[in-house]
């Protein structure tokens, strides 16, 4: 068991590393470097810089050292906490992400929750009435989330709500909380916000987790301690809740493990259209803007926490399924 | 399963499963699927669409017009005096004195005559064969000054035309990353699975590291560095390239478990027995029992291409204008604002949706027959 763990560690340890080298070349894939957009804003706002100018900002920024020189000193400093300067801002890019990065995560986490509780009773409903109509009903709205992109639903859900209901579904929060400091009047109105975010983001995941969690339990309820366990006596409800549930839950808790960067990858561009104050739009913006630190960190970021959160879900599969805790595959 | 099963009972019918080819048995229960078929179907007439997107568009696509500008779709009338012969009011377009918005009023006194297959601006069919025919042409009229099928967009150009070329943009993009995801996620699966060990471990983890990394902040990251100065098709293929980054993972998944359980097989056995050379066991022997596999998973990853072009574009980081696909068309109705006044630039959604759904169901339908004794 502490050798899983230990394995699934270093295995994180790795992704984190692997993912830091993505960023990494993210923010240098773009042609000239951070003096060379400075120079272009400084001109653009009418004061020019000297060849030599930029020369001592080069060296005095590392800038003219060796990529890989680059690429610890980079990861040197991320390490002691400092994401460097988001040039736009003109402020630290932990100052600038801190709230949104926040949101993101609660956003992710929503989603997850929505997902979880309806595909569950879903797909043990469906597995259980099989060719019912209600099944059959599951089965294509399943299909359908399958096949509408986030945003579009995003866009869609946006459309109808206002014009049927002239409602206007985007955002986090009410007017007159948008600025206002965290208090339990300000997350209670995050909170009833958070439904339709939750139901956007969650649904493709859903329709996933009703198809899994279907065909897991009725192969499940084939097996004979299920008809044996009828044979008894047992309660119909006892019967399927007790063990094949149980078992047929195993996959359902490993796939978190990619359910998360779904659904973070997801937030991303539904944040865009609902406009919700996540780290999304402001990564797209960073990236038209060649904001390559503040980019490139936000996806080290989101990385990084998505890998914590496999991690988590590989704890958790430890848990409720004994065969890997027992180190047998 | 249960009709096959039924066929089963009579001899005459066994008899013919038994001397079927594997290629047989899956059509036949291929067939069964409804839902694939249909699937199928729509499939065809997409990429019937993409063959003719020249001759179904009536308007050059990037033909612009101020004063055309956000017209709502305008209804064919197909019947006058009870015989067949489409015609349409011309619209036009006066400036609203209260609100200053353009509206546009059909001038219902007078008709324009349509003509099925007519012709239109000259195009290259294919493009090598010099054409000027298109489904729909106007008489007597410029068709971009009087057709208006499904609208026209903020800056007056047919939404219709530019639909038919996005079409072909995006049913296209989806084919060719999933061929490059193929070639990667067959020759790295292959690897993987056919000799396992230290080779293996390495390319799984790679496998978990990319797929536990948040794809659109990554392709976004990727995309937003392509040079601006690149032109449609460079920038059509490095968006390919970028997009089966991460595609061609479940692939090699699939090939990999294939090969895998396939090597513990008797033939592979027997003909390792017989002195055969790798090559010849994996491309004679083993290669010809899974391909059916590769195919439906193959099918079952383009819609996940196509939804990935389409959101990158929609996001202004894909396929930059002149390019037109789905992603770029849907990008005019980003904001309530834009929807609330006109809805119909949301109608390309209509299209990526049907097409995920058709790959969708085909990509089930094969994967269902591709074991037919099942």
């Amino acid at each position: 068991m502490v050798a899983y763990i230990i394995r699934r560690l270093l295995y994180a340890v790795l992704t984190i590393w692997s993912i830091s080298v993505l960023a990494f070349v993210i923010i240098h894939l773009p042609s000239g470097d951070y003096v060379t957009s400075y120079i272009a804003s400084m001109s653009a706002s009418g004061s020019a810089v000297s060849e030599g100018e930029a020369q001592a900002l080069r060296e005095q920024l590392g800038l003219d050292q060796s990529i890989y020189v680059q690429y610890f000193k980079w990861i040197g400093l991320i390490l002691q906490g400092n994401f460097g300067m988001a040039m736009e801002w003109g402020r630290p890019v932990l100052d600038v992400i801190g709230d949104r990065l926040a949101l993101t995560i609660v956003i992710s986490l929503a989603a997850i929750v929505f997902t979880w509780a309806l595909a569950l009773p879903i797909g043990i409903f469906s597995a259980v009435h099989r060719y019912s109509l209600l099944d059959y009903i599951f089965t294509f709205v399943g299909f359908i989330g399958l096949a509408v992109p986030g945003f579009m639903l995003a866009l869609l859900v946006m459309y109808f709500g206002y014009s049927w209901f002239g409602l206007n579904v985007g955002g986090l929060f009410s007017p007159e909380f948008a600025e206002a400091p965290w208090s339990i009047a300000k997350v209670w109105d995050l909170i009833t916000h958070l439904p339709v975010p939750a139901f956007v983001l969650g649904i493709s995941g859903t329709a996933q987790m009703i198809r899994i969690m279907r065909s897991n339990l009725l192969d499940e309820l084939r097996k004979p301690y299920v008809v044996s366990s009828r044979a008894r006596g047992l309660a119909e409800n006892r019967v399927i809740m007790k063990y094949p549930v149980r078992v047929a839950m195993n996959p359902f808790v490993s796939t978190i493990g990619y359910l998360l960067p779904y659904v973070v990858s997801g937030s991303i561009i539904v944040s865009l259209v609902l406009s919700l104050p996540t780290i999304g739009p402001l990564l797209l913006k960073a990236l038209i803007a060649q904001d390559m630190f503040l980019a490139g960190s936000i996806v080290l970021l989101l990385g990084v926490m998505t890998v914590i959160g496999t991690f988590i879900s590989d704890l958790l599969l430890m848990w409720i399924d004994p065969r890997i805790r027992l180190g047998r595959h | 399963m249960a009709e096959i099963e039924r066929e089963t009972e009579t001899p005459a019918a066994e008899e013919k499963i038994a001397v079927a080819t594997q290629w047989q048995l899956m059509w036949w229960r291929f067939r069964k699927h409804r839902l694939a078929m249909i699937g199928t179907v729509l499939l065809l007439f997409f990429y019937v669409i993409v063959i003719g997107a020249d001759f179904l568009a009536y308007v050059d696509p990037n033909e612009s017009e101020a004063q055309r500008s956000l017209m709502a779709p305008q209804p064919i009338h197909w019947m006058d005096q009870g015989r067949f012969a489409p015609y349409v009011h011309p619209l036009k377009g006066i400036r609203d004195p209260k609100t200053f918005k353009r509206v546009y009023k059909p001038d219902l006194e007078t008709k324009v005559p349509l003509k099925i297959i007519g012709h239109g601006y000259r195009y290259k069919f294919l493009g090598f064969i010099p054409s000027d025919l298109h489904l729909l042409s106007v008489e007597g009229a410029k068709p971009e000054e009087t057709l208006f099928l499904l609208g026209t967009d903020l800056q007056g150009r047919d939404l219709w035309s530019r639909l038919m070329y996005g079409t072909q943009t995006s049913m296209t993009i989806g084919l060719v990353s999933v061929a490059l995801s193929l070639f990667l996620g067959i020759l790295l699966g292959g690897v993987s699975g056919f000799y396992g060990g230290g080779i293996d471990t390495v390319i799984q983890r790679i496998i978990e590291i990319l797929r536990s990394i948040p794809t659109i902040p990554l392709w976004m990251g990727l995309a937003a560095a392509l040079p601006g100065s690149w032109s449609v098709t460079q920038v059509y293929f490095a968006i390919t390239i970028i997009i089966s980054l991460v595609g061609w993972t479940e692939l090699a998944r699939v090939v990999r478990g294939r090969f895998i359980s396939l090597r513990q097989e008797d033939f592979v056995m027997a003909a390792e027995l017989l002195g055969c050379s790798q090559g010849r066991i994996i491309f004679r022997h083993m290669v010809p029992s899974f391909i059916s596999h590769i195919i439906a998973a193959t099918t079952l990853a383009i819609p996940a291409m196509i939804i990935s072009e389409t959101s990158l574009s929609f996001l202004g980081l894909g396929l930059r204008p002149p390019a037109i696909s789905w992603g770029v068309l849907l990008q005019d109705a980003q904001n309530i604002q834009a929807l609330a006044i006109s809805p119909w630039l949301l109608i390309s959604s209509v299209p990526v949706i049907i097409a995920v759904l058709a790959f969708n169901f085909m990509g089930d339908g094969l994967r269902d027959a591709a074991d037919p004794y099942l």
